[in-house]
């Protein structure tokens, strides 16, 4: 087979890589694998299904620096759970991924959040795999934070593990550079009678793409998914995620809203499987959208696949503009009209905002989500 | 005078609604404005405080000599317009008190008075939640999110206390009000009665005004007010019904 360039790029960063000795040969073994499926199978482009709405073209035309970071990075076996064939991009991302091990132990409730803070340096690519395993009757909070102020490539991913009745709630906010490139994955393993609840917030990035797979392998778990994309002049944010119910009695929830303004385009692509076995489901899924302009756009595609029949299922996505009787209230209030529109707007955003149980994260948002208004206002 | 309403005709999606109205109101004064189903009450009070759906196609309304109908929704509302709906608007994710201090604010702003912080605005707000014996608990809670057809009645009479208007137009606030409720938001109106302001009832029933008395009764039918009167005029359509001022308007 013949490689385009841009497969092969990465080939003398990767036997750096390789050559890092403070890892285990099975380590080595599997991102050798990782690598030969990324030269294999290249990066994804638009012509497969999943990819369809994000051209990453920008991405796979430059070579990024690696920095080919010496410190020894603790990983467990859970680690060959990650599907890295999931196409080319999560397979480079574990050929070069750098990692970092949470066990919460059994029956401990840790109080403060495990904080983890990434940021990428200018025309930098950067690879970050956290493992999370919480223990049984556990319960902890996972914050995962994006940022950077230039051109650059973040290709992470997280794996959780939430085993029998442990709890944990997982933020993970994106608000990189409006020239980044950033790619995620979460995938989260809930077991019996566990807890797992996410806020997922998206405001930066050139173009960003976060997949998510959850997976209950245990009965009575339950679920929150939520998220926020708000985006402006060219961005582009995509949510895929894949909930998958394989046992019974388990509840999903997830609310993902967006908000688009100037050329920005959103796509959201959410799958909630209820296999045969999963009698007693409760999966509840809503994507809705505020577009602020004529020019954004968005691609939702809400899915249920139900084989079985014991199952409280619903789902529904909405693209739109504000409301005129909301409109029309706020006015009658003495409002004036941009005001009006900013407050619905950010009342839209809040809803997931609000979620938020830390003051601290959520103030900033606030904030964040106030002057991304004030932008889209003045502009 | 502070409303004069002359020859009102005002359409919605190319139908006439209103097909001639005249009103006066004076401060001080309050006014019952009733009627059957369909006669164009809300539509009144809808244009009255600017509704874009609706469409003045005839007529004038003066609001203290003013031109009413020229300015905008929110505009009217700074001057001292205040509409409490049929059917309040849920706000999700806003807070009762956040949006109630932009709304004071924006006010004082155009009144060139002061604006209150966050704090300052907290205290004035309990102050002004009493009159609808409403707990501070609303406050944080998302604008309408979530109330009970009671509370958000409630919440709209809160509203109005915040904002001391001067012509306060009522858009049958006692629908789906149990009697307790019915009380609470009588009382706080009657509290918000004065000299130098004015409120417009608009109501289909008699009931609203065994606790809020007004001044004066005028039956809307075919668009048209077809029927004047003092307090007394309520209680007789209550007993007869519309249908014989129905006939007057046709």
């Amino acid at each position: 087979m013949t490689l385009a360039v841009k497969e092969t790029i990465y080939q003398q960063d990767f036997q750096a890589k390789l050559e890092n000795a403070n890892q285990p040969a099975w380590l080595k073994d599997l991102r050798e694998k990782a690598f030969a499926y990324f030269t294999e199978n290249g990066f994804p482009t638009p012509k497969n299904e999943e990819w369809k709405y994000t051209n990453i073209a920008e991405i796979s035309n430059f070579k990024f620096q690696i920095s080919n970071s010496k410190a020894e990075s603790q990983t467990g076996e859970l680690l060959k759970e990650f599907n890295f064939e999931r196409n080319g991009l999560t397979a480079l991302h574990l050929a070069f991924a750098d990692f970092v091990l949470v066990t919460i132990p059994k029956e401990t409730s840790v109080e403060k959040p495990f904080e983890f803070n990434f940021k990428a340096a200018e025309n930098e690519a950067n690879f970050p795999h956290i493992i999370v395993v919480a223990e049984a009757g556990s319960k902890a909070t996972i914050i995962e934070n994006y940022e950077s102020d230039a051109k650059s490539f973040t290709n992470s991913a997280i794996q959780i593990f939430v085993e029998d009745n442990a709890n944990v709630t997982h933020y993970r906010v994106q608000k990189e550079s409006a020239e980044a490139f950033h790619i995620g994955t979460t995938e989260i393993t809930l077991k019996r009678g566990s807890f797992y609840n996410s806020t997922n917030i998206n405001l930066g990035g050139r173009l960003s793409r976060h997949d998510i797979h959850l997976k209950f392998t245990g009965e009575g778990g339950e679920a929150f998914v939520d998220g926020l994309y708000m985006l402006s002049g060219a961005q582009h944010a995509d949510t895929h995620s894949t909930i998958d119910h394989t046992v019974p009695n388990c509840t999903s929830h997830q609310t993902y809203k967006g908000v688009l303004n100037d050329r920005s385009r959103g796509v959201f692509n959410g799958k909630v499987f209820v296999r045969e076995n999963a009698s007693g489901t409760d999966a509840q899924q809503s994507n809705k959208n505020l577009l602020l302009s004529n020019d954004a756009r968005v691609d939702t595609k809400p899915q249920l696949e139900i084989y079985n029949d014991d199952v409280k299922c619903a789902h529904g996505a909405t693209v739109g503009q504000l409301e005129e009787e909301e409109l029309f209230y706020l006015l009658s209030r003495g409002l004036n009209e941009s005001l009006a529109r900013n407050l619905l707007t950010y009342g839209f955003a809040e809803e997931i905002v609000n979620k938020i149980g830390i003051e601290s994260i959520k103030k900033e948002l606030d904030e964040a989500v106030l002057n991304r208004l004030q932008t889209i206002l003045e502009a | 005078m502070l409303l004069e309403i002359k020859d009102l005709h005002a359409a919605i999606d190319g139908k006439e609604i209103l097909k001639g109205l005249n009103l006066q109101v004076n401060k001080g004064e309050v006014h019952a404005i009733m009627g059957p189903n369909g006669s164009g009450k809300s539509t009144l009070a809808k244009v009255l405080a600017g509704h874009p759906s609706f469409e003045v196609t005839k007529g004038e309304v003066l609001y203290e000599g003013k031109n009413l109908l020229e300015l905008e929704p929110d505009e009217r509302a700074r001057e001292g317009i205040f509409l409490a709906f049929q059917y309040p608007v849920e706000v999700p994710g806003v807070s009762n008190s956040q949006f109630l201090r932009l709304a004071y604010n924006e006010k004082m702003k155009h009144l060139g008075e002061e604006e209150l912080d966050p704090l300052e605005f907290n205290d004035y707000l309990t102050e002004k939640a009493k009159i609808v014996e409403m707990d501070k608990a609303f406050f944080k809670r998302s604008v309408n999110e979530g109330f009970s057809g009671g509370e958000k009645k409630r919440n709209e009479i809160l509203q109005m206390a915040v904002l001391d208007p001067k012509l306060a137009v009522l858009d049958e606030t006692d629908s789906g009000l149990d009697i307790d409720a019915l009380r609470i938001v009588a009382e706080g109106v009657n509290k918000l009665r004065g000299a130098d302001k004015a409120i417009i009832l608009v109501t289909h029933y008699q009931r609203l005004l065994n606790y809020i008395e007004p001044d004066f009764v005028h039956v809307l039918a075919g668009g048209k007010i077809v029927k004047e009167g003092g307090k007394e005029l309520a209680l007789e359509l209550e007993e007869k019904g519309y249908d014989w001022v129905k006939a007057a308007g046709n």
